[in-house]
This record gives structure tokens, sequence and C-alpha cells, in this order.
């Protein structure tokens, strides 16, 4: 099966020191060098601050400044994994580095 | 003549697991069912098969092959190239199937499922009870019970959630889990969370029936010999827990002749052996449970494994039994400064604005410290807090014989 995994960060996540991010990092290249083909697809989002909401309602566009809601947490990356299973899935989750800053939220790609 | 509703308990588990190795759960669990269906109908005019269980399995297979070939044909109707169905080798051993039953008993309690879910499924796929039963046991409408169910099943076959016995690193964590929805099951019967009866005999059965499932599939598991334990510990005072009219007695008041003497005997016995091997939170509460049972209760070892148990699980509800242990060893005053300051932190306030219980426990502790005008108050927030019939007419007393 495939799995998105979302990392929602803490809004502050940026006010991390320098060794606080240079063990993440590594943590993560290590992590996903593990998963060698497993690992489908991944991304790290840039700030929350650049997002752009896009609404159509009723054939008008709204276009607004900011994520769709303003959450202590925000979506910071995903991962694309492919894993037999929920339980895998979770393996996968609880290694990434955003499981302990923030929270991973584990999501099957539809079938 | 076959005992129906026996086999039902015993058999209903193993058809149902044996067919999730082949099927999605919900094709299981409508198979299993229609499987019992044909037998009830059919055993008496017949005669009951040699082996009943694989007679069963096999009914509910064929079930299950047909509405798989149904749903295959209505799909290949919308889409073509189709899997084949594949039904995987049954097991014939006891063992297999014993297996079988307990990576349905991980899959029911998927830390994935929220855990209303994980106690609904197991109840259901488990203990084989009909969803109007579970629904009752958690004062439930039926509707809504039948539709968790469906969103649950539905969550294990989308997200992929495994039926599988968790690996070794895994399982003391996963198991824990397990344990907690047996003992959930359990604290529903012994103390309800509405309704006018102290005590639901029949869920507290299930609860038993479904720790000694686990107690035989995992023989070698301290905690899980210590859950039996200590559900037949507590329910050995089924009788006495109530009187004629249905009202609470206290522990030092039961009449311990009509204690079930066999459930005591088993559940010291599990309590010892888990003990002896690892002293866990169900280790440490059945050796509690089984102190309390003793002819001359021996509060000084209560109140010792109650520190022990302190020490893996703070929780408001142990620092409030260990309350009431060292008010017997060291006087009321003791034990009412351990219940102070425990109202003092901060999820003891939070208890203290929602249960009784600490109000209970204050009351009764200045009572005895002779001091009636403070108890009178702490029985009547008790009283504004008890959610059950019984225990609030049991306040209702008590505030009577003070004012």
């Amino acid at each position: 099966m495939r799995y998105v995994l979302l990392a929602y960060e803490p809004a502050t996540a940026g006010e991390l020191s320098d060794e606080g991010w240079a063990a993440q990092v590594a943590d993560t290249v290590a992590l996903e060098a593990g998963l060698g083909d497993e690992l489908l697809a991944r991304e790290v989002l840039a700030d929350v601050d650049t997002a752009t909401t896009v609404r159509v309602r009723g054939g008008e566009v709204a276009v607004t400044d900011g994520p769709f809601a303003e959450t202590a947490e925000v979506l910071g990356g995903f991962l694309l994994v492919e894993a037999a299973d929920l339980d895998a899935a979770i393996a996968i989750a609880r290694r990434w580095p955003a499981a302990r800053s923030g929270s991973v939220e584990v999501r099957p790609v539809s079938a | 003549m076959i005992d129906l509703d026996e086999l039902h308990r015993r058999e209903w588990a193993r058809v149902v697991a044996t067919l999730a190795r082949s099927f999605d759960l919900d094709t299981a669990e409508d198979a299993a069912a229609e499987a019992f269906v044909t037998a009830i109908e059919r055993w008496p005019e017949t005669g009951v098969p040699d082996n009943p269980g694989a007679w069963l399995v096999t009914a509910a297979r064929n079930r299950a092959i047909d509405r798989a070939r149904r749903e295959r044909t209505r799909s290949e109707r919308q889409a073509a190239g189709h899997e084949r169905l594949v039904v995987r080798a049954e097991p014939t051993v006891r063992a297999d199937v014993d297996d079988d039953v307990l990576r349905l008993v991980f899959t029911c309690c998927h830390p994935a499922l929220a855990l209303e879910a994980q106690i609904a499924l197991t109840l259901r796929l488990i203990a084989g009870l009909g969803t109007p039963e579970v629904a009752r046991a958690f004062f439930v409408p039926e509707a809504t019970m039948a539709q968790r169910l469906v969103r649950a099943k539905k969550k294990i076959a989308a997200a992929g959630i495994p039926y599988r016995v968790p690996e070794r690193d895994e399982l003391p964590e996963r198991l824990a889990g397990v344990l907690r929805v047996v003992y959930l099951i359990f604290r529903e019967g012994y103390a309800p969370s509405g309704g006018a009866d102290v005590v639901r005999i029949d869920v507290c059965d299930e609860a038993i029936r479904l720790a000694r499932l686990l107690a035989d599939l995992l023989p070698d598991e301290p905690e899980v010999l210590a859950l039996l334990g200590l559900l037949l510990l507590h329910h050995s005072r089924r009788l006495t827990r109530t009187d004629e009219d249905g009202d609470v007695v206290l522990l030092a008041d039961q009449d311990r002749q009509r204690w079930d003497r066999d459930a005591i005997a088993e559940g010291t016995l599990l309590a010892a052996r888990a003990l002896r091997r690892a002293p866990g939170p169900y280790a440490l509460q059945a050796g509690i449970a089984a102190c309390h049972a003793e002819a001359e209760v021996d509060w000084r070892a209560i109140a010792g494994l109650y520190d022990r148990l302190a020490r893996i699980d703070p929780s408001p509800a142990v620092t409030l039994n260990r309350a009431v242990a060292v008010a017997e060893v060291e006087g009321p005053a003791a034990g009412l400064a351990m219940v102070d300051s425990l109202l003092t932190t901060a999820t003891g306030e939070a208890i203290g604005r929602t249960s009784h219980q600490p109000h209970l426990v204050r009351a009764d502790l200045l009572r005895r410290l002779d001091r009636p005008e403070e108890a009178l108050i702490a029985y009547r927030r008790a009283l504004g807090l008890a959610t059950t019939e019984p225990d609030r007419r049991f306040l209702a007393r008590r505030i009577d014989e003070l004012s």
C-alpha cells in the first residue's frame, strides 16, 4: 500500500537552534536513505508564511493570504512511501524527526 | 442435546478469525453469523455434526465465497481485469486457529482505532455479542453502535491495519492496549457508567471470558494472567456488593461467606504467579485484590503494593486508593492529608470537579476524624457528582445519618 506521511510542526519550528536543525536533518537523511525504493516522493514545504489559499464558490475565485486554517501546528512537508501495512507505515513515521518535534499524520492513498 | 449458546461462545471468534485470513472483516463477520443461524435451523433435524467447529468454518467459508463472487461480478461489470478470488489455506490444527484468534484480537485493539471502537469490535468479533447487546453494554443507541462498528471495520480495511500478532519489540505496548480494552469492558460491568444497577454481572462475565481466552492464548505473559486474576477477584464479590434493594454494601460490611471461593482461589494463584515473575500494573492490582479477599486484611501489605503501583502509574485513582490504605495503617489524618494534597494538583483538581470518588473518600475520613460538618459538605459534593442511582442513594443515606 502507499501512504502519505504528513509532517505537522509547531509554527515556531523555525526557531530551532542550529544544532537542533543539524540533528533533525541528519536523522531525516538517514531515514530516507534507509527507505531506499520504499520512498516514492518527499518534499519539504517553504515556510507557512508563503502559503496562499484559493477557493472557488459559485464561480467566484477568492485568493487569500495564509494557510486554509490558522493552527498551532502547520504542514511542513511530506513523504510518500510504499509500506506493507499501517504498522509498517507507523514504523517509518516514528523514526521521522517530525514526529518528535510535531505530529505525523499517516494517510493511505485512496485505492 | 448441544448447548448452542455455549457453542457460540466457544466457536464464534475461531470462525471469524479463520475467515479473516482470506476475507475482509465485514464478510467474515456476516458469514460467521449466517453459519450459526444455519446450524440452529438445521441441527435439530440432522443432528449435530461430529466436529461442529469445522462444520461452522466450512459453512461460513462457503457463504463468504458466494458473497465475494457476487461482489466481484458486480465490480467486473464496471472494470475489467480483476484479481482472482484467492482463498488461502485454512489451518486445521487447533494451535494455528488460536494464532488466528490472537491476530484478530490485536486487529480489533489496534491503537489506530478509537478506544470506543476497539471495545466495540472486541465485544462483537471476539466475544460474539450482537450489535444490540454491545450497544446496551455501553448505553449507546443501537444505530450509533452499528455505525461505530461499520466505521471501524472500514478503517481497518482502508488504512491497512494488519491482521498480525505484533513483533516482539512492539508486543508489550500493544498487549497493554488489549488488556486495557478487556479491563474497560469489565469496569463497565463492575461500576456501570450509568443506569440503575450497581453491577452488571453479564458484562463482567464477558470480560472474564475474554481475559480467560487471552490467558489461554498467551500463557507466558504475566500481565495477562494478572488481569484474569484481578477480574476474578473483583468478581468473586458480585453477590455481596448490593443488598436486596440494590443498594451499595461496602467491602467491610459484606457477607464474606457469600464470596465466590473458587474465583478467589484461582485469582489469588494467578496474582501470586504474575507478581513473582513481573510486578506490572495488573499484577500489583491483582495482589491488592487478593489481600482484600483474605480473612484478615493486611493493610500494611496493601499500602506497600499501592506504593509500588503509584511508581508505575501515578494517577489520581491510585493515589486515592493509596490514601485509603494509608488511613488504615497510620490513621485517617494521614490519609486525609494525601487526599487533600491530591486535590491541589492540576489533575487532582480536575478529578475533584468531575468525580464523586475523592469527595467520598474525604468525607469518610473526616467522619472518622469526628469532623461531621466538613464531612457533610464533602458528602454533599460527592452526591452532586455521583452518576448512578445506587451511589446517590448511598450518599443520601450518609448525609441523613450525619445531619
